[in-house]
């Protein structure tokens, strides 16, 4: 006879964690290639690019570092729309909305897994960057607002992901949004200054979140709270999750069947 | 005094409707405990949606279903507590071994000792050389055998099995009856639906044939015989009713 059991959703959350970091470990060509993009284009903006563009009186591996912190993380956390799709499709997925665990776990499960990507990509961002000269002025309060910032983002990002991955029909359709994740901040101050940019896109540039979030995290590697910028970017942040939050959870409730 | 077996499963009236097409036009069955019931259909009968609709995978649009005693739509949480559901795509990780697969679920079902579950499992399906191979290298009859294992984790009470052996070959559908025969010697119910009038007359205790979202026979396959006199075997009493159907 089967007893009811107790719901132990950080148990479950635990499990599920660990069911996602196993399946990125076992496709490591995903996740090199979510690592080594990133840091190949820092190559390339720093060598290739980074002579002709002029943004005044920075060293540019200092102002581009930011960046592609943020890239990297953006890029990564999109491979999470394709997972959460492939499960989807599967019948995986079912047998889990058929027992007794938690919605928000099995979705939950992914976040924290990314989590753990992202921090890994990022921790390699920036030791390449040091090694070619990247020379943070953050203090201990600045590197403590990093990581809550880049926590956020990446949380958030991540959520938004799986609300696409969630709603995509195809795997195809699912990886799109690594391509806008991989390409938006380039509308951004995130590689130029906006000013260098025609006016119609400058208005873009300067009220899309890449640009608060790109401003703030590179004036915390420069020793500086830019104040504004900061809340700007966590109002962004986490007013975006939030919504992904509930438009994911709304999405894996109402599943589309076949 | 008779003694009365217990319902495990009491479905009334229940129908489910995609926008204007009518999928399961009032269903009312009743599936006693520890039997095999077998759901006879063609392809789109209903039988998906009425499996999904009682694995609270879907929403009936109205009637009501009880499970265990548990009303479907009110206690959906206890009902997932005592079933299990084995959907018509094989639901494993494919990334993940035979074993990780099992320990996964029996971590979810919150088993005390989830190794120990996951041993127990490969060994009574035949899977222990396989273990710690990764599901995407099994054949469909292995990953069909996992499937069900990873159903059966928690001792649940009731399982869906929803045509487990469609794209089978011959030898493993022949293995996969006597696995599922030998689930009831456990005293599990199970709920299975297929297309085969052959898998029904192996294993159903209690037959009900569905067509067009509607229950058109039900008893066992001798009470089917009896109602239809004009057929000798299961086969022409299916083919009478579909028939039946389409001259009208």
């Amino acid at each position: 006879m089967t007893t009811l059991k107790k719901s132990r959703p950080l148990h479950d959350l635990y499990t599920m964690t660990k069911r996602n970091v196993i399946y990125s470990t076992r496709n490591l060509d995903t996740f090199i290639t979510a690592i080594m993009l990133p840091v190949v284009m820092m190559l390339l903006f720093v060598f290739v690019f980074g002579g002709a563009i002029n943004v005044g009186d920075y060293n540019y591996v200092n102002y581009v570092t930011p960046a592609i912190i943020l890239l990297c993380i953006g890029y990564c956390a999109a491979t999470t729309s394709v997972s959460i799709q492939v499960d989807m499709q599967a019948g995986i997925i079912d047998r889990f909305r058929s027992m007794s665990i938690s919605r928000t776990c099995v979705l939950a499960g992914q976040v924290t897994a990314s989590v753990m990507r992202n921090a890994l990509s990022a921790l390699l961002v920036i030791l390449v960057a040091m090694l070619i000269g990247f020379r943070p002025s953050a203090g201990l309060l600045e590197w403590g607002l990093i990581i809550v910032l880049l926590l956020a983002y990446t949380v958030a990002f991540t959520w938004t992901a799986l609300f696409f991955g969630l709603i995509a029909k195809t795997a195809e359709s699912a990886s799109v949004f690594g391509v806008v994740a991989l390409f938006l901040p380039y509308l951004s101050s995130a590689f130029v200054p906006i000013e260098t940019m025609p006016h119609a896109l400058q208005v873009f540039a300067r009220y899309q979140p890449f640009t608060p979030i790109t401003d703030a995290l590179r004036s915390l590697t420069f020793g500086v709270v830019d104040k504004t910028a900061l809340v700007i970017s966590l109002a962004w942040v986490i007013g975006l999750g939030l919504v992904a939050y509930l438009a994911s959870l709304w999405a894996y409730k109402n599943k589309k069947r076949g | 005094m008779l003694l009365q077996k217990e319902n495990i499963i009491t479905i009334n009236n229940v129908r489910k409707a995609y926008k204007d097409v009518s999928v399961l036009d009032g269903i009312n069955l009743q599936i006693k405990k520890g039997e095999i019931f077998c759901l006879l259909g063609s392809n789109g009968a209903g039988k998906t949606t009425l499996v999904n609709i009682l694995s609270t995978l879907l929403k009936a649009d109205d009637g009501t279903a009880y499970i265990g005693g548990y009303e479907l739509q009110k206690d959906a949480k206890n009902v997932r507590h005592i079933i299990s559901l084995t959907g018509q795509y094989a639901a494993v990780d494919g990334f993940l071994t035979g074993r990780e697969n099992l320990e996964l679920i029996a971590n979810l079902r919150h088993e005390e000792n989830p190794k120990a579950v996951a041993e127990q499992m490969l060994h009574q399906f035949g899977l222990t050389d396989a273990a710690d191979r990764q599901t995407s290298t099994y054949s469909g009859g292995m990953r069909r055998r996992l499937d069900i294992a990873m159903s059966l984790v928690g001792e649940p009470l009731l399982v869906f099995l929803d045509e487990p052996t469609t794209g089978l070959d011959p030898q493993s559908r022949i293995a996969m009856w006597e696995t599922i025969r030998t689930l009831t010697t456990q005293g599990v119910t199970v709920f299975l639906t297929t297309q085969y009038i052959e898998e029904a007359e192996q294993l159903a205790d209690h037959i009900a044939i569905l067509d067009k979202g509607i229950i058109t026979a039900e008893g066992t396959t001798e009470e089917l015989l009896d109602q239809y006199p004009d057929a000798k075997t299961l086969e022409q009493v299916f083919l009478l009713i579909v028939e039946n159907k389409e001259a009208q």
